[in-house]
């Protein structure tokens, strides 16, 4: 298993170098730049600009530069929000969006999970179809929909929970429904699917034959198996949903890390454009390498190669 | 196997109140005015801040010489009185007893002739460093301001500027601490530790991306006049959200709305229309073929209907610009604005007269009717829905004398790129002026400016501008810059939709609450009635 892992985190440097050497020149080809505005700085302005961020050097240069810095573990100062640093902004904005999007995921986990095994031990039955048109909706119904719905029903009309920002436990509620909406859903529909799978097996009707009560059936036997492609989903899922979500912290006012991968995209700001991808990227492999340690754990035949 | 799941329970239950309690804290109430003027500011260093939602922020925290009084009326701020020498050139500030930053510490004369230098140093790299190119020694890159003593600063001008004073209002003009900028560079401006002002408020806690909270500044020297113990700054970003919060009592003042909701709005007393130094323009590229005939220039700017646009789509009370320079902006004569003297280069509400002019401007240039034409690229930037129907209803007004417009969108930066380059055919332009003079509205056109996105070069306009920065006569000064927007519109270089206008919601417990032509708002005396 050491080896396994040490040759996978070997594979995830790799990895991160390329993603992060892509876009580097991808990020140089998009038209546009840091310092441009609606009212231009002087010539002389954005020549002193471009020398403080070494923007004035060949590209090749600065990317020699940045790598180098990387190495060191320098990911540099945002060009936009001028006197703060990537890794700051990243860490800041990081333990913000975690906490609401690890909230999200609980929540997915612990409604979407027994909501599947309910649909699928039902199936065809009318609580199935329930339980599915509501899935169907989750999945169709975007982020910023729900929110705004979510909004209009209990801070407008109801006058229940306030519409902004985090400073209390009654801020949460909102903005981790929103985040948790679609992943439930899809959790309840993957787990429905396995479930039916599971359920169909040989050595289901073996264990319900030796007369085990259907609590003990679904929980010993069945949900081992059929929650391995929820394992999958997570992996994913919990890198992106960590990370925060543009469109529910702009509704809701958070201060999460969602907003930084967009605005930093739009503003060009170099820095913060490598730093939220590199970020993302080493933590969606990481997450990977979890769910892939999770499998051997769950189901002890799977071999690591 | 019972006790396992129980465990796992318990940790799934753990985990919830872990995440929980981290949540911790209770929002601020009491005497806290909890406002929005935008989302998070890029920088609040007074020096590099170019936005008009971080200037709100700073003339709360930084104080200048003068500042600005209801009327955008300059008024002693730090400075207690100014001397003008008779030419107008050298004014001696003398500033108040006892000044002091917001950590106690001293405010000398010293700390502004600092602070001016810092902002057109190369190193500060400052976008509004050219501000300061009124005053002598900016060329050399050593304005020629002294501190006499601790309580007198000299500021010697090139020439005579009728609007000095005013500038010395400007956020960039606010002193900074030289001790702290450079123990900590461009990070000083960033945590509340080392954003040390001398305005009435301080910054007491900043979480980027959700507030800045500023409370009232104990060494301020008008202390005891200040409004509310604190100031909440909401950075909120959406407008569906800020409307949501102002109208749950939330936030008591929001800068901005979704435009939809204007009707709605419009008739309620929580809603406010302030004039604001700004046009929207279209700019035309007159260094492409067919577009660098004036005569096809000028066909296009009179075939807008301007009173449509502003009702339907601006819908918050836009003015219809009959020419370049907004109003607001006074002429040589206080009394009397630089538009009313100047008056319009067409009547902006007269649709169905233009017309009929804008068809014999197209048949004299050749192209009866559009023929002979090609068809126009529009281009305007997706962010806002309102300049893509504006560019729709162009593009329907233009169809109207035969002149054909495809409209193309381009995402901001990209947008600003291509504009600005000039690779484009006709684009939507929009310029707020920085002071309350109209020269912020005609340097920009000078041949090879940053801000020339037209492409447009005239020599006898470039001299003309040249002639307005050296003139030390107001009343000749102001006749040349009438002059020069002369040439602007003999060429139709431009074609102007309206003047801006600046709508905001405020709660209507809020009272001694002003906004300035620029934009900018000033809460430091508000308070709020029970």
């Amino acid at each position: 298993m050491g080896r396994y892992i040490a040759k996978r985190v070997l594979m995830a440097i790799v990895t991160i170098w390329l993603v992060a050497t892509i876009t580097f020149f991808l990020m140089f080809l998009v038209p546009g730049g840091p310092f441009l505005a609606e009212k231009s700085p002087s010539p002389a302005t954005l020549e002193a600009l471009n020398k403080k961020y070494g923007l004035d050097q060949p590209v090749i240069v600065q990317y020699k530069n940045y790598m180098l810095n990387l190495v060191k573990g320098e990911m540099g100062e945002s060009i936009k929000q001028r006197g703060r640093t990537v890794s700051g902004i990243i860490s800041d904005g990081f333990k913000v969006s975690a906490r609401v999007g690890g909230l999200a995921i609980l929540t997915a986990i612990v409604i979407g999970v027994p909501l599947g095994c309910i649909a699928a031990l039902n199936r065809g039955k009318w609580l199935d179809n329930l339980i599915m048109v509501i899935a169907t909706c989750g999945i169709a119904v975007p982020g910023f929909v729900v929110s705004t719905v979510l909004m209009l029903i209990f801070s407008v009309k109801l006058n229940l929970l306030p519409t902004y920002g985090l400073s209390s436990w009654r801020h949460y509620i909102m903005p981790v429904m929103a985040l948790a909406f679609y992943p439930t859903a899809y959790i309840s529909r993957l787990m429905r699917t396995s479930m039916l799978d599971v359920i169909g097996q040989d050595y289901m009707r073996t264990a319900k034959a030796k007369g085990l009560s259907q609590f003990k059936m679904l929980f010993k036997h069945a949900l081992r198996n059929a929650i391995l492609p929820v394992v999958t989903y997570l992996g994913p899922l919990i890198a992106y949903t960590l990370t925060g979500s543009f469109v529910i912290e702009k509704i809701f006012t958070i201060p999460g890390l969602g907003n930084e991968f967009i605005s930093s995209i739009t503003g060009r700001d170099y820095t913060m454009i490598m730093g939220t991808t590199i970020f993302l990227a080493s933590l969606v492999i990481f997450m990977n390498l979890v769910v892939d340690i999770a499998y051997k754990i769950i189901d002890p035949r799977i071999k690591f190669q | 196997m019972k006790t396992r799941k129980i465990a796992l329970l318990t940790a799934i239950i753990m985990v919830f109140v872990m995440i929980l309690s981290a949540c911790g804290g209770n929002a601020g109430a009491g005497n806290t005015l909890p406002v929005n003027v935008g989302s998070d500011p890029d920088t609040i260093d007074p020096a590099l801040n170019s936005a008009v939602d971080g200037a709100t922020m700073i003339i709360h925290a930084f104080e200048g010489l003068y500042t600005l009084d209801k009327d955008g009326v300059p008024i002693p701020g730090q400075a207690l009185d100014c001397k003008i020498s008779d030419d107008g050139t050298v004014y001696t500030f003398t500033l108040r007893d006892g000044l002091k930053w917001s950590d106690g510490k001293a405010l000398t004369a010293h700390d502004f002739v600092y602070s001016w230098n810092r902002a057109i140093s190369p190193e500060t790299a400052a976008d509004y460093s050219y501000m300061f190119e009124v005053i002598d020694g900016y060329d050399e890159g050593k304005l020629n301001v002294t501190a006499t003593d601790d309580k007198t600063l000299v500021v010697t001008l090139k020439n005579r500027v009728p609007y000095f004073l005013e500038l010395t209002a400007f956020p960039t003009f606010s002193p900074v601490r030289q001790d702290i900028v450079e123990a900590h560079g461009d990070a000083w401006a960033t945590k509340p530790d080392t954003y040390i002002g001398n305005g009435p408020y301080k910054v007491t806690e900043w979480v980027p991306g959700s507030h800045i909270t500023m409370t009232k500044n104990k060494n301020y020297w008008n202390y005891k006049a200040l409004g509310m113990e604190n100031i909440k700054f909401v950075l909120m970003d959406d407008p569906g959200a800020q409307l949501t919060a102002f109208t749950q009592g939330e936030i008591l003042f929001t800068d901005d709305m979704p435009n939809d909701e204007i009707d709605a709005w419009r008739e309620k007393p929580e809603f406010n229309i302030e004039g604001q130094l700004g046009t929207y323009y279209v700019s035309f590229n007159t260094q492409k073929e067919h577009l660098n005939n004036p005569k096809v220039r000028e066909a296009m700017t009179l075939a807008i209907d301007r009173d449509f646009i502003c009702r339907e789509i601006g819908k918050a009370g836009q003015i219809p610009a009959g020419a370049f320079v907004p109003i607001g902006l006074s002429d040589a004569d206080p009394t009397k604005e630089f538009r009313d003297v100047g008056g319009n280069y067409y009547d902006p509400y007269d649709y169905e007269g233009n017309l009929e002019k804008a068809k014999k401007a197209l048949a004299d240039a050749g192209y009866p009717n559009g023929e002979g034409l090609p068809t126009f690229e529009y281009l305007y930037n997706p962010e806002s829905s309102a300049h893509m129907a504006i560019g729709e209803a162009l593009q329907d007004m233009w169809g109207k004398i035969g002149i054909k417009v495809n409209l193309v969108s381009q995402e901001w930066a990209t947008f600003l790129n291509t504009r600005k380059n000039g690779d484009y055919d006709i684009a939507r332009n929009g310029w707020l002026g920085d002071y309350n003079d109209p020269i912020s509205f005609l340097d920009m056109w000078i041949t090879g400016s940053g801000n020339n996105d037209a492409q447009w070069s005239n020599a006898e306009y470039d001299s003309l501008i040249s002639q307005i920065k050296s003139e030390t006569d107001t009343a000749k000064r102001f006749e040349l810059m009438h002059k020069a927007e002369d040439i602007i519109f003999a060429d139709s270089m431009l074609c102007p939709i309206y003047y801006y206008v600046d709508i905001f919601l405020i709660n209507q417990k809020v009272e001694n609450f002003w906004s300035s032509p620029l934009g900018y708002k000033y809460f430091m005396y508000a308070t709020v009635k029970e």
